[in-house]
């Protein structure tokens, strides 16, 4: 039998439907190969017996033909949703050992249509990263190497090369899925912590519209920018996770009420006629030749398909990347006041309540939290509230109104880069500036400002043999177009495959 | 705008997170990386825009203000690294 653990989603339900094999062999397949991949770092807890337990559940269900959606297929999920009875950190020591009483809505909906749990997935601190570096459990390892790098080989001979990041907040997410560690998996985006990783790993990742899945029970972090979203092996295996993950809840009163629309028949259908805005704004200074080489590919194919290429301008892109550490900082300083050793989590003692406020969470959180928080207190602060605050959503108001005008023209979707570059060594970045990492965020950030729908997909490799990938941003809840150009895109490049797996 | 050392340390104070005096230093360095970053939006004229307050325009669900849920304090507190008698406990706050 072929190894289970490389079909895709849709390969595996469809494998399951003809009981070519069985939930409880697809569940061990993975369990084995998540233990075999611990050098990845990209699980932070795994949870083989609960998974075996839904799998045997599943096949109960397969065999009396109430097969869910999703039935008896195994997933990761990012550590930032809370699992009912199942540890949940956000990978942030400040949360310690917290079990929630609760399940997110998002993964309930998960477990409704049948799906397997495997554990749970390392994320930046509070998903506030690029790098997957932040955590407190330290970085994931990227499956990928660089041509000729045998970094990760063990004790024979001599090593090349250094490991590299995964991309983040969600580069567990995104590691896991590219090393065939799950079959699919959660994972949530402020400012591109989806589409980043997905293209550093050669993955597919879609961030809906703002309001498309529910926030309730996910770990905040800027509320009106954070929305969860699915990353996969295949564009295909992201309509089907959208499709569960995605719909109205009452506990959240910014998720949409409007219905969900079948996403996995909008992949395959035709593209012809299709107005595809190609954003001058994007082709910033220093762009890569590499990347824009990609990015002419990415046109090409799409024209090749039918789609018709119109030049667009969408002039505040460059304020877009300042606006978010603008307001994502301002909503995490008031979000994560929360974590003040009372009611869960680390508490470091004082002499009075505000010393011991102050020392657990100088003790709890990493030091970029601590920096966001503390530029959210300073932006938020009296005096400063209308120079950054109150000028940042201004320029948010802008930013959106450029992809309105866009649209209003008869634009159907946006193609950019997902990424500046391919993935970079681990510690290569941001260690004396912080901007440095926050640069890679510069062609996905504009989409969370404007509240849109945006996938990443794998288009090619570079010089050095490392995935890239293309984006899309489509109009608001029209995710169903981005499926059907993203299918496009990755039909012509083909699926970028790891050779080795070194890891195990 | 940039901000000196007795700032980094109000702000610190504000976010309720304890920084050592030795590290006053590099964390105003990095603020100051990061709001020189943000310097450019001055150059946005952003004169008659409205601030967004909300990214997809929708209009707010109500309930019924009605009690749904309770009666799960030992639930609640479960988490908490200090409880009795299902309340938090906390250091003393009134002298």
């Amino acid at each position: 039998m072929t190894d289970l653990t490389h079909l895709t989603l849709t390969e595996a339900r469809d494998g399951l439907k003809a009981k070519s094999f069985s939930a409880t062999e697809l569940a061990k397949a993975h369990v084995a190969a998540v233990e075999q991949a611990r050098a990845l770092n990209a699980y932070v807890l795994e949870t083989p017996e609960q998974a075996l337990k839904q799998a045997a559940a599943s096949d109960a269900r397969l065999a009396k033909g109430e097969a869910g959606p999703l039935e008896g297929l195994p997933l990761g999920i990012k550590d930032l949703f809370a699992t009912q009875g199942v540890r949940t950190t956000a990978c942030s020591k400040i949360l310690g050992n917290f079990v929630p009483a609760y399940e997110s809505t998002v993964s309930s909906q998960l477990w409704r249509d049948g799906a397997v749990m495997l554990g749970k997935l390392n994320n930046d601190e509070f998903a506030m990263g690029s790098s997957n570096e932040t955590s407190a459990f330290g970085p994931v390892v990227n499956p990928w190497r660089r041509e000729g790098s045998n970094v990760g080989a063990g004790a024979a001979g001599s090593v090349e090369g250094n490991h590299l990041v995964p991309g983040g907040s969600s580069g567990g997410s995104a590691a896991a899925v590219a090393a065939h560690l799950c079959l699919a998996a959660t994972a949530t985006d402020t400012g591109g912590s989806i589409r980043q990783p997905a293209a550093f790993t050669g993955t597919v990742g879609i961030k809906p519209t703002y309001g498309r899945c529910s926030r309730w029970g996910i770990v905040a972090f800027a509320s009106s920018l954070d929305q969860a979203g699915p990353i996969g092996k295949t564009v295909r295996d992201c309509a089907v996770m959208l499709r569960s993950m995605a719909g109205h809840d009452p506990k959240d009163t910014t998720s949409v009420d409007q219905p969900v629309p079948d996403y996995e028949a909008s992949v395959g259908r035709s593209v012809k006629g299709m107005k595809i805005g190609i954003p001058k704004e994007y082709r910033i200074d220093g762009i890569s030749p590499e990347i824009e080489a990609l990015w002419q590919q990415g046109i090409a194919w799409l024209k090749a398909a039918g789609a018709e290429i119109v030049e667009i301008s969408l002039p505040h892109t460059k304020y877009a990347l300042p606006a978010y550490y603008i307001v994502a900082p301002a909503e995490a300083s008031s979000n994560l006041a929360r974590y003040d050793g009372v009611r869960y989590g680390l508490r470091e003692p004082g002499r009075d309540i505000v010393e011991m406020y102050e020392k657990t969470r100088a003790a709890g959180f990493g030091a970029e939290v601590k920096r966001r928080i503390m530029i959210g207190t300073y932006v938020l602060s009296s005096g400063y509230y209308d120079a950054y605050y109150l000028r940042a959503q201004k320029v948010r108001t802008l930013i959106k109104r450029d992809f309105e005008e866009a649209y209003a023209s008869g634009i159907d979707a946006v193609l950019t880069p997902a990424t500046p570059s391919a993935a970079f060594g681990i510690g290569e970045k941001g260690s004396a500036d912080p901007v440095e990492m926050y640069l890679n965020d510069i062609f996905t950030v504009t989409v969370n400002m404007a509240g849109l729908p945006g996938i990443a997909v794998p288009a090619g490799l570079d010089s050095q043999g490392l995935p890239l990938g293309l984006q899309l941003i489509g109009r608001p809840f029209d995710e169903e177009t981005l499926f059907s150009l993203g299918e496009v895109i990755e039909q012509a490049a083909g699926r970028l495959a790891i050779g080795e797996r070194w890891w195990a | 705008m940039s901000v000196d050392a007795a700032t980094v340390k109000r702000v610190a104070h504000l976010s309720r997170i304890a920084v050592e005096d030795a590290d006053v230093a590099k964390l105003q360095g990095e603020l100051n990386a990061i709001l020189g970053f943000v310097e450019q939006l001055n150059e946005v004229d952003v004169a008659g825009v409205e601030p967004m307050t909300s990214v997809t325009p929708m209009a707010m669900k109500k309930r019924q203000d009605v009690v749904n849920d309770g009666e799960i304090a030992k639930t609640i507190v479960a988490n908490a690294p200090a409880s009795e008698d299902d309340y938090f406990m906390v250091p003393k706050v009134i002298e």
